[in-house]
């Protein structure tokens, strides 16, 4: 059990290590792609067939430790204990692993076939397959570890794949730089996610998560004040990662990624981690009620404030990273309520129809020679029918109409944020209604109308001025042109007409569709005449230990009530869905959203640059760091060095000039000769060693002789 | 003869050897004798770790003991031997130093004779330096070691090569006159004229025996264990370096060959860090924990400034050269928090340090080779025109950052693991240290690497060849090993730990164990 366990990460990283030495050699020939491909998907197929196995065939949670891997030493833990603060290597297989371990394994490899395709004409084809599987192996280090500094190295890992895969057309300078964001705005979360580990070796002396949350169970009020601060250095880790406020910003950068990672990593696993961290420390988490407000709270903005985002954008993936971002929100928001089902439920459906939204965008762009921005778009459904089903069934998801998957999560969590705080709740029925609103425009924009692409770019040229800036590339959209495209090697830079993408695309596409309907169906409600509490939250339920004995319940109100709100939200959901039908698909003039775009210039620029706030962020954090810096460095080598360089100048002018003034002058007067002598000797040997010899044996006499003068002052 | 003598002399028999019997005129015989010598050393050191039995305490933590009078009239004694922490670095100097000099090959190209011999000659003083006990023949060894890495970076150096020469030698010799004072102070250490030894009943001499000192210093009173501490810490610091001792460093990085460089960052900058460990510690346990606090803000001071300082440079070894400011910060501070786990992660990051700054020096030397340029505005897009060349940057600069699974994070974790069992917030500001580190090797990364290929001196540039290839997978094979599988090297330093633990703070482990609940977890789930 315990070595087959270890194949499932271990394949994916040896794929990634094969692949990774073969992309040295020539790219691109049919041959190699093949020998690729093998690589890749069979490593990624067998890992998952593995997983799926022990999932079905552990009954109970257990764990297994290969190898002790840091054995730092004995440390004092608060209460004034001793405890060997030993690092295993070590896995971990419970519900919620289980549950994470299936959506890696298995939306990895979908989106592994579905690279196949998408991919099939980029250099660099085997360099790529070599990161996906890297990622693959980081990934399930994450969720497989079994204490908190495992997880620690697959969250770095991921995030070093995210840099490598944003990173993957370096030579455009766009794609660099996102990368290098990616990464240091999550070393900034992983900052307070260390420390919070340290944090936890102080108070409960070991990271491994059977015995943290044992002792913290135990005795909550003992620990309930350490709780709070780890849990808010945990949460900085998991807002890095999980593109929270404030560091949300890396994500829409990441969309410089080609397509299918933009699928896996920044919208169905990796950026998940942070949820799944916190509901892993939920027991922690429930001991700190500051804490949980936080993450309420975090979720809750993010939720709303990217959603308002995505309202304004017209490039298809950056549509989609807002709504990831505040998609990932509503996690936090659930998880922050105290409904941790609920959240990793969300990260699931989620994981189905944002996959299967971001692919079927990537069959878009794919499509349509490499375009991303939608207002090009327009009329695909004749081109790209399945394309079109797949992705009109994922914005329903999204949108939570009832019997799509999202429907049941984002219902969870309402419910539970209801219980909550109304306040909390309207903020996230609100946030469904602008996303049913923006993920809709995206599929009108994209499938509705006709096609504005080749066929002489249309509306955009033939009322320029005029129009709203809803179509027009303003001069303070900061970040357009071929920026956006992730199509770097422009193999099909040319007009053509759209057409639909091939089968291990389309068919990936199908496969996530049908999950974005039926996955959500485990979570069925008890006010919908499923029981209670459902089948998902049963299963997860020995991952929700009893904290101070008392048993952890799942939120239930009247299903009266339940029905009320899920009404509402529902009811908010289809008001945003017909505004973007009226503005978008009845009137192929868009002629509403323009003029309010002109109406309310002011809140519309303020949309459309995201706020401004990675201009503030730059302004403030970037350039005040670099010009601190740059005193720093002007200090260092002209006052630090400079008192070195002054002592060598002062020591050779007072000692080397001043011992032969003192020559010419006292010594001189008295014996001649002798003086001659000592003076000629001593321009001898300065000019022996530059002058420098001499004058190092007089710093160290004189140093001598003030330590020695020092000592016998100040001896007691 | 001891086998501690074979390691530390066969550096010094290949340079005489060379010296001897290789015409000048013959290069490529002197490299391939240097070549062998230095694999012959590094075999002979894995013989060393093979033969060294990590369980072993108390006296005979150290091992392969030779001992023999030298000048009895003043107590000096020829004292070798090695606990785990000089076995890891001495393996770490044989290991680097067949590195150096393979390195060199292709780099040196005039004196070569001199150039192998003082490379050498330097290896044998950096591994005597660690296997001496006995403090006259460390002060010998110490200064052995000085000489000949002045005339390498002095004759083979850069354009300013003697001013970074002297700077260097001046720096450190002021230092090491302080070290030596302080080593007078102990050896005169007296009650009214009587050898402190022999009022202990510990012999009736005079003596520079380090063990013995070890056994002693805590009874010298804590007033005069500062002064000699103070003269320790100058001796050390500026090795180290520390702020605001380490503005040597730069230069003589930046003007050094790459050879020197990569000796100078992996072996000697740990003299400093080793000397506070082996003497400083366990011979002046009251003025360690008396001086905790300033060496920890200079530390952190180190740490902070050191990696702001490296974000704006341009001169890519200028760079990696502060950047070593910042890593030895983190090195001292995991020290100088006295437990278990700031003293491990300690001695790691100093065998860490020196596989990944090595490595990365040698990468920039590669590429000077080729461009002439350390210049980082000269490059942009390499990974499309050297892609192997960019993979192993990366690693080693991965490494270098501390990401886990690689080296670099074993020992930053660990010393901050211990940094933070003693004081959070020391811990908190160490970490500014992790995130700015990224920042500076990735905006690094992407300078030389990625972006357009857009300049045409760059775009025939060829990628490494199978020399240059071999020592870099070794060295990246290190990093992997040691971030997967750091189990050797815990073991054998755990002892010595242990007792430098003892010497510097006996009542650290008179508390009881902390207790663990059954796993409700479990319990739970076999329901």
């Amino acid at each position: 059990m315990a070595s087959l366990l270890l194949l499932v990460p271990l394949l994916p990283a040896l794929g990634a290590l094969i692949n990774g030495i073969r992309s040295f050699a020539r790219p691109l020939e049919p041959k190699n792609k093949k020998t690729t491909n093998f690589f890749a998907l069979a490593s990624t197929l067998l890992s998952a067939l593995i997983a799926s196995y022990l999932v079905a065939t552990s009954g109970a949670a257990w764990e297994h430790s290969y190898y002790t891997w840091i054995p730092a030493g004995v440390g004092h833990v608060s209460g004034g204990f001793l405890s060997d603060f030993t690092v295993n290597f070590a896995f971990r297989i419970d519900p919620l692993s289980s549950t994470m371990l299936m959506v890696v394994t298995w939306i990895g490899f979908l989106i592994h076939v579905y690279a196949t395709g998408y991919m099939a004409h980029e250099t660099g084809y085997t360099r790529f397959f070599a990161y996906l599987n890297l990622f693959m192996f980081m990934m399930l280090l994450l969720v497989l570890g079994a204490n908190y500094v495992v997880m620690f190295v697959g969250w770095e890992g991921v995030g070093l794949c995210s840099y490598l895969l944003i990173g993957f057309y370096y030579e455009k300078n766009f794609a660099a730089d996102a990368g290098k964001k990616a990464f240091v705005v999550n070393r900034i979360g992983d900052f307070g996610f260390i420390l919070g580990i340290f944090l936890i070796f102080n108070t409960f002396g070991t990271s491994d998560y059977a015995r943290v949350f044992a002792l913290a169970s135990a005795h909550p009020l003992q620990y309930a004040g350490a709780a709070t601060a780890i849990c808010l250095l945990l949460f900085i880790g998991a807002c890095g990662k999980s593109a929270q406020i404030p560091l949300y910003v890396w994500l829409p950068d990441a969309m410089a990624g080609p397509t299918p990672v933009s699928a896996l990593i920044h919208a169905a696993t990796m950026v998940t981690a942070g949820v799944y961290m916190v509901v892993r420390s939920n027991v922690l988490f429930r001991l700190s009620p500051v804490a949980m407000m936080v993450v309420a709270l975090v979720g809750a903005a993010t939720a709303i404030f990217a959603a308002t985002i995505g309202l304004a954008q017209n490039d298809i993936k950056k549509v989609l990273a807002y709504s990831t971002v505040s998609q990932l929100g509503y996690m936090f928001l659930g998880a922050g309520v105290g409904a941790f089902t609920a959240a990793i439920f969300h990260l699931m459906t989620h994981a189905f129809f944002k996959a299967c939204l971001f692919l079927g965008a990537g069959s878009v762009i794919h499509g349509c020679g490499g375009e991303q921005d939608m207002r090009k778009m327009g009329g695909l459904r004749k081109y790209m029918p399945q394309t079109r089903w797949t992705m009109l069934v994922a914005t329903l998801a999204i949108a939570g109409m009832p019997l799509f998957a999202g429907f049941y999560s984002k219902d969870e969590i309402l419910a539970g944020a209801f219980a909550f705080h109304p306040g909390i709740w309207f903020l996230g029925a609100a946030g469904a209604g602008l996303t049913a609103f923006y993920m809709f425009r995206l599929y009108f924009m994209t499938f509705s109308g006709h096609y504005r692409g080749a066929e002489g770019v249309g509306i955009e040229t033939s009322e320029p001025e005029h129009a709203g800036d809803d179509l027009i590339p303003s001069s303070v959209h900061l970040d357009q042109g071929d920026a956006h495209t992730d199509k770097g090697h422009g193999h099909h830079a040319h007009a053509h007409t759209p057409h639909e993408s091939p089968l291990v695309m389309t068919g990936v596409l199908m496969i996530l569709a049908i999950l974005s309907i039926f996955g959500g169906w485990i979570g069925w409600p008890a006010a919908m005449g499923g029981g209670f509490p459902t089948p998902f939250q049963r299963w997860l339920k020995p991952v929700l230990l009893p904290v101070g004995g008392r048993q952890f319940h799942f939120h239930e109100a009247s299903h009266a009530q339940e029905l009320i709100l899920m009404a509402a939200s529902v009811g908010i959901a289809a008001v945003g869905i017909f505004l973007a039908f009226r503005f978008y698909k009845r009137d192929e003039t868009w002629a509403v959203p323009k003029r309010l775009a002109t109406r309310l210039r002011p809140i519309y620029g303020l949309l459309t640059n995201k706020y401004f706030v990675d201009e503030i962020y730059d302004a403030v954090v970037v350039q005040t760091t670099l010009i601190f810096s740059r005193a720093l460095a002007w200090f260092d080598v002209n006052i630090i060095d400079g008192l070195v360089n002054l002592t060598r100048h002062v020591t050779v002018f007072a000692f080397g000039h001043g011992s032969s003034l003192f020559d010419r002058f006292v010594v001189d007067g008295a014996v001649n000769g002798l003086a001659d002598a000592a003076a000629g000797s001593s321009r001898m040997f300065r000019k022996l060693q530059s002058g420098f010899v001499q004058n190092y044996a007089l710093v160290m006499g004189a140093g001598i002789v003030l330590i020695a003068a020092v000592y016998l002052f100040l001896k007691p | 003869m001891g086998i501690l003598n074979i390691v530390t002399y066969t550096p010094l028999l290949g340079a005489a050897v060379i010296l001897f019997f290789i015409r000048s005129d013959n290069p490529k015989m002197i490299r391939y004798a240097a070549t062998i010598f230095a694999t012959v050393d590094f075999i002979v050191s894995l013989f060393l770790w093979w033969g060294f039995d990590p369980n072993a305490s108390g006296s005979r933590l150290f091992q392969f003991r030779f001992v023999r009078d030298w000048i009895p009239s003043l107590g000096v004694k020829y004292d070798f031997g090695i606990d785990g922490i000089a076995l890891l670095l001495i393996v770490l100097t044989t290991f680097m130093g067949l590195i150096a000099i393979v390195s060199s090959f292709s780099a040196i190209n005039f004196r070569e004779k001199e150039y192998y011999v003082l490379l050498l000659l330097l290896q044998t003083g950096m591994i005597g330096t660690f296997c001496a006990l006995d403090f006259f023949l460390f002060y010998v060894f110490w200064e052995v070691m000085l000489v000949p890495m002045y005339f390498i970076i002095g004759i083979w150096g850069g354009p300013r090569k003697l001013y970074a020469a002297i700077k260097f030698f001046l720096f450190t010799l002021a230092g090491s006159v302080l070290m030596l004072l302080s080593i007078l102070a102990l050896y005169f250490f007296n009650d009214d004229g009587i050898p402190f030894l022999h009022i202990r009943g510990l012999g009736n001499g005079y003596t520079f025996s380090v063990l013995q000192y070890h056994n002693i210093g805590h009874l010298i009173p804590p007033s005069l264990q500062f002064w000699i501490f103070l003269g320790f810490f100058f001796g050390f610091a500026i090795k180290v370096p520390m702020f605001p001792f380490h503005t040597w460093l730069p230069d003589a990085h930046t003007e050094a060959p790459t050879a020197g460089s990569i000796i100078l960052a992996a072996v000697l900058l740990k003299m400093g860090t080793y000397g506070f460990v082996r003497f400083a510690l366990p011979i002046l346990p009251d003025a360690t924990r008396q001086l905790i606090l300033p060496i920890v803000v200079l530390s952190i001071i180190g740490i902070i400034y050191g990696a702001l300082v490296t974000l704006v440079q341009k001169d890519m070894k200028r760079l990696i050269a502060y950047s070593s400011v910042s890593h030895l910060g983190f090195v001292m501070l995991g020290m100088f928090a006295l437990n278990p786990m700031g003293l491990k992660g300690s001695v790691i990051q100093m065998i860490n340090h020196g596989i990944s700054t090595g490595a990365l020096f040698l990468l920039v030397g590669i590429i000077y080779e080729r461009r002439h340029s350390r210049d980082i505005a000269d490059y942009g897009g390499l990974a499309k025109q050297m892609p192997m060349y960019a993979t192993l940057f990366l690693i080693a600069a991965l490494s270098s950052m501390g990401l886990p699974a690689l080296n670099g994070f074993i020992g930053e974790f660990t010393i901050l693991l211990g940094v933070a069992n003693r004081n959070i917030w020391w811990a908190v500001f160490a970490a500014i240290g992790i995130v700015l580190g990224a920042a500076y090797l990735l905006w690094l990364y992407q300078r030389v690497f990625w972006g357009p290929l857009d300049n045409p001196a760059n775009r025939t540039v060829r990628d490494l060849n199978r020399r240059e290839l071999a020592m870099l997978v070794a060295l990246s094979a290190v990093m992997v090993w040691i971030g997967i599988y750091p189990k050797p090297i815990f073991e054998v330093i755990e002892k010595p730990v242990e007792y430098v633990m003892g010497k510097v703070d006996p009542a650290y482990m008179n508390r009881p164990p902390i207790q663990y609940p059954a796993a409700v977890a479990e319990a739970e789930a076999s329901k």
